[in-house]
């Protein structure tokens, strides 16, 4: 098994095991989009047209959740000294230990996105585009949010700042994501354009959070 | 032939000097004992060699290694802290260390060496602070690597752990390894060298 292997199945064997906190973002999910209907009322047409916009932001704080403590816990413990000494590039470090993350707290957000759109009353045909746009998004959240992370590590209760610092960073993603979404949902916009983008924006988010993460690690480490 | 060299470190943290103009030679199968106050910077001097700790003047260097090669990757450090996880079992801990490290051998030598094979399967949030010091020793012990760091390796080890770690320092020096050593009392080797801290 080579190093980055080691990491990915380390850091997914920690999300599921106590105090892991993998699923907590899915049931946080869960909870925000279950209370939703309730504050709007029960008028359908209108959940129907705000339901992608919700289930976005729903996940974008949901992703946020665990983040903090993506490199709080190695700080804390001293392992991340050892990952930083390792042969292996910190940026491949850093990828694969985000990589774990977002397989353990994104792709449950994208599996359980199609059961809450039904609560939101998305219509059924469009639930597999939403889905999509969310699977396509949720990384570059993760990617996005690392930079925060690596940030914010050092503070103790850093989880309010790294919120402050990585939403503005989401903007672009949330606007193409819902954006595709409602293409596919109302139209009458194209669908492709704008889930080009979001691609385009996860894409480039692997590997600039990576690389920016690293840079912020080695700064504050000194 | 592998030697450590300083000439001249200087380390400042948070705008403050720690050390200045520290110079050190160690050869292979040669120990230096970093010795000083609270806060003389026996452990920065640690982190310094390791890479953890930027270097604000001076010279650090590693000859007879591999060329273009980090002293950190070249190199152990066993710090305060464990970084071992509780949620994971000991062989799982030292596993992923292994493997994290580059090494493919078996976890069993390394978990008899230091008498924890009966504790393999336990998670490592119920392992005592002399059984977690030893699980890191297991960690060093396992992977090769020529400099180990060593920041009060004996601290909360008993009587025969401590001697056993002295052995397995011994034995490493006779391969030809470099130990660098922050300690308050003695550590177990005969003809270390000592550089202390904070003397001027």
């Amino acid at each position: 098994m080579n190093p980055l292997a080691a990491i990915l199945l380390r850091d997914m064997r920690l999300a599921v095991r106590v105090g892991g906190g993998a699923f907590m973002g899915a049931l946080f999910f869960l909870i925000v989009i279950t209370m939703t209907p309730f504050a709007v009322g029960p008028d359908l047409a209108l959940l129907a047209r705000i339901g992608p916009a919700i289930l976005w932001i729903g996940a974008l704080l949901a992703s946020l959740l665990a983040l903090d403590r993506l490199f709080a816990t190695d700080h804390d413990d001293g392992s991340l000294d050892l990952l930083m000494m390792g042969e292996v590039p910190l940026e491949l470090t850093v990828a694969a230990k985000a990589l774990a993350h977002w397989l353990t707290t994104g792709l449950p957000l994208v599996v359980v996105a199609p059961l809450l759109g039904l609560m939101l009353n998305v219509d059924m045909h469009a639930l597999g585009w939403l889905t999509l746009t969310l699977a396509a998004g949720t990384p570059a959240l993760t990617f996005i949010g690392l930079i925060g992370a690596a940030l914010s590590v050092a503070l103790r209760r850093g989880g309010l700042l790294l919120a402050v610092l990585v939403l503005p960073l989401t903007v672009p993603v949330l606007i193409f994501g819902v954006a595709a979404a409602n293409a596919a949902i109302a139209g009458p916009t194209p669908f492709g354009p704008a889930f080009t983008i979001l691609c385009a924006l996860s894409l480039a988010s692997l590997v600039l959070g990576p690389i920016a993460a690293t840079a912020a690690l080695r700064h504050g480490l000194e | 032939m592998t030697e450590l060299q300083a000439e001249g470190l200087t380390c400042s943290r948070g705008g403050r000097e720690v050390f200045r103009n520290v110079s050190f030679k160690v050869p292979a199968g040669a120990a230096l004992i970093v010795t000083g106050r609270n806060g003389a910077g026996k452990s920065s001097l640690l982190r310094m060699i390791a890479g953890l700790v930027r270097i604000a003047a001076g010279r650090l260097s590693l000859n007879g290694g591999p060329a273009g090669t980090p002293i950190g990757e070249q190199a152990h450090y066993l710090s305060h802290q464990d970084a071992m996880k509780p949620s994971l079992t000991v062989a799982e801990n030292l596993h992923f260390w292994m493997r994290f490290l580059g090494s493919r051998n078996d976890i069993r030598p390394a978990l008899e060496l230091l008498d924890l094979a009966p504790l393999a399967d336990l998670p490592a949030a119920y392992l005592s602070a002399g059984q977690r010091r030893r699980l890191s020793v297991a960690r060093i012990v396992a992977v090769s690597r020529p400099v180990w760091l060593l920041d009060e390796p004996t601290s909360t080890l008993d009587a025969p752990s401590q001697g056993r770690l002295s052995d397995i320092m011994r034995g490493h020096l006779a391969g030809g390894g470099i130990i660098v050593a922050a300690a308050h009392g003695p550590i177990g080797l005969e003809r270390a060298r000592e550089l202390k801290l904070g003397a001027a």
